[in-house]
């Protein structure tokens, strides 16, 4: 396993956001964790990046156990996190938050060479390199957060929500890009409120309701569910 | 994380059509007015003296933007003003002084090259002292950023504030003990000569013990070393917050530090970084200053320090050429104030343009309103 979590407890003061939650990721694979607002999962995100602490519980990466790691030790382990609500640096400009992504590549050259990999993805974001990461667009800002969290070049990437506020035709080239990114041997976990797209390219899944995981099984599965339609597609 | 209870009391706001404020317009304007009247009344009828005035604020100006980038810089990534920020400034000028009293060390060139040219050897002789008193200020403000305001990272920003006023009563008083650097005013040792030039017909090199003619401006060496020094700094600043990736992180780090931290960025030493950098300049500026006004004692940080945070909120807390501009403008308003008004005033005026910029524009010049982030 890339990485394991066991029965992780987490709170917010007194708020009980995680009642205990186990999962894992294997290499390779694209793991989506669904649910309602509200129900942990950016909470599970923020665990693993190590922004906040689990009262108890494990976060086992590749074998060692990172569950208290700081969060600027766990992206140098191979764990790159984009955030819910993408994030950007306001105040830098496209090319400065890129560079941040790749805050732990000493190598320059090599920096440049992530670089021109993610303006292949997104080339929009080539065309708009000296702009302010603030004036840009919702989606380019989506663009911009997903790119940002590749410099890093991460075994494991995290994505919270990539297609909130975007256009149908974005949300599908999101997808197809988080897909790519998969292929190219990163192993990705996807939290969504867009459960069908999520679905439809992860091979596996949890369904999360108020902290605990209720379902889990391969996607396709999961899909398939009565439960999951009625709840999270709609049908 | 704090729990909203009670709903936040609205701010009393003047609308801005109502009486009150028309009547505080009207008030700003006939200020300006009665401000430019005096200036350019003096500027008309003695201009020497007035330039004379300008080129006794410049200095002041550039010295006061030494301390306010320091400031700025810590405000932008920790919002909290530190006040221990001018008591760094005095300690650059007390290192120095005890290099150059006891130990001689602006001399050491001379000592072991005997032969080299007295110029260069007293050049590098000062270069070394102002390295050393930086580096003492970098240390101290590390330390005091680690032990007093650290812990207090994710405490409600009033305790740091608190924090901050205690440290520099602190470095205050410890200072004032008769076996540190006791209440006496202390002459200073220059590293250096003075040199003045007075420009009238030409320029002329001065003599001491010569006056200058009537109609000369006159300028000294420090004044230019002043100016050169914080132009060169500035320029480093520029570079360093726009070229480099530590000063990339900087930025990053003031804006979101989560978000930073996700990024690999270490926060906690970026944040030992800025104040080791503001903390240079405010040594850097304390040994300056000691050259141009060469009595020193253990207070000497604080109506700098004042000034300088004056500047910094001028020109737009967290904005580094806000806070050169404001220093500037600080400097000009002080020795203005000083020629034109009275000179026991120059202090209060800090205060005056304080209040003034908190009614007017509470963002400062540079300033963006100020967005509350999760
Ligand atoms: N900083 C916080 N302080 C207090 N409670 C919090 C905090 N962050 C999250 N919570 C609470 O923890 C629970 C889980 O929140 P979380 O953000 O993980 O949900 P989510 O599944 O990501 O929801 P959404 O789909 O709306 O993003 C919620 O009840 C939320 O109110
Ligand atoms: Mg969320």
């Amino acid at each position: 396993m890339l990485l394991e979590v066991k029965d992780l407890q987490v709170y917010y003061g007194a708020i009980h956001a995680l009642h205990g939650i186990s999962f894992d990721i294997a290499e390779g694979e694209i793991v989506t964790l669904i649910g309602a607002n509200g129900a942990g999962k950016s909470t599970t995100l923020r665990t693993i990046s190590g922004l906040i602490r689990p009262r108890s519980g494990q976060v086992i990466y590749k074998g060692e156990d990172i569950t208290f790691a700081p969060a600027e030790q766990i992206v140098r382990k191979g764990i790159s996190q984009v955030p819910e609500g993408r994030k950007i640096f306001a105040p830098l400009t496209v090319k400065e938050n890129l560079e941040m992504g790749a805050y732990i590549i000493k190598d320059k050259a090599e920096t440049n060479r992530l670089m021109e990999r993610v303006f292949k993805s997104f080339p929009r974001l080539k065309e708009r390199i000296n702009q302010l990461g603030g004036t840009l667009s919702g989606g380019e800002q989506q663009m911009l957060a997903t790119g940002r969290g590749m410099m890093s070049k991460p075994n494991l990437l995290l994505l919270d929500e990539p297609s909130m506020g975007l256009s149908p035709i974005l949300v599908q080239e999101i997808f197809s890009i988080i897909k790519e990114i998969n292929a190219q041997g990163t192993s990705i976990l996807l939290v969504e409120q867009n459960a069908q797209m999520a679905l439809s390219i992860a091979h596996r899944a949890y369904v999360l309701e108020t902290g605990s995981i209720l379902l889990s099984g391969p996607a396709k599965e999961i899909a398939e569910n009565p439960q999951v339609k009625a709840a999270y597609l709609g049908v | 994380m704090q729990l909203q209870i009670r709903p936040k009391k609205p701010p009393i706001i003047v609308r801005p059509n109502s009486f009150l404020a028309w009547i505080g317009r009207a008030f700003m304007i006939l200020l300006a007015l009665v401000v430019s009247y005096i200036l350019i009344r003096n500027l008309i009828e003695k201009p020497l003296f007035f330039v004379t005035n300008v080129i006794n604020g410049l200095q002041l100006g550039f010295v006061y933007a030494l301390i306010a980038l320091g400031y700025t810089m810590v405000y932008g990534i920790v919002k909290l003003i530190n006040f221990a920020h001018g008591d760094v400034f005095m300690v650059g000028a007390f290192v120095s002084f005890f290099a150059i009293e006891r130990f001689d060390l602006h001399q050491w060139p001379l000592k072991i090259f005997p032969t080299m040219n007295s110029f260069i050897a007293i050049g590098i002789g000062t270069i070394t002292t102002i390295l050393l008193s930086m580096l003492v200020c970098v240390l101290m403000a590390v330390t005091i950023e680690r032990v007093a305001y650290k812990p207090l990272r994710d405490a409600p920003r009033i305790a740091a504030l608190i924090t901050a006023i205690g440290v520099s009563f602190f470095l205050e008083y410890f200072g004032l003990l008769d076996f540190v650097f006791s209440a006496r005013f202390i002459p200073y040792e220059r590293p250096f000569d003075v040199v003045t030039w007075y420009i009238s017909d030409g320029i002329h090199r001065m003599q001491s013990g010569e006056t200058p003619p009537d109609n000369a401006i006159v300028v000294s060496n420090i004044l230019i070393i002043i100016i050169l020094s914080t132009l060169a700094v500035l320029l480093f600043l520029q570079f360093l917050v726009h070229r480099t990736k530590i000063g990339v992180a900087m930025r990053a780090a003031s804006f979101d530090k989560p978000t930073a931290r996700l990024m690999g960025i270490q926060v906690d030493q970026v944040i030992s970084f800025t104040f080791a950098i503001g903390a240079a300049f405010a040594g850097l500026g304390g040994v300056l200053y000691a050259i141009a006004y060469p009595s020193i004692k253990t207070l000497m940080g604080v109506y700098p320090g004042l000034k300088a945070f004056v500047a910094a909120v001028l020109g737009g807390i967290g904005s580094i050429p806000g806070a050169f501009v404001g220093a500037l403008i600080m400097g000009q308003a002080e020795s203005m104030t000083a020629s034109y008004i009275s000179t026991p005033m120059r202090d209060a005026i800090a205060f005056t343009i304080l209040i003034l910029v908190l009614l007017v524009r509470p963002t400062g010049i540079f300033g963006e309103p100020e967005k509350e982030k999760a």
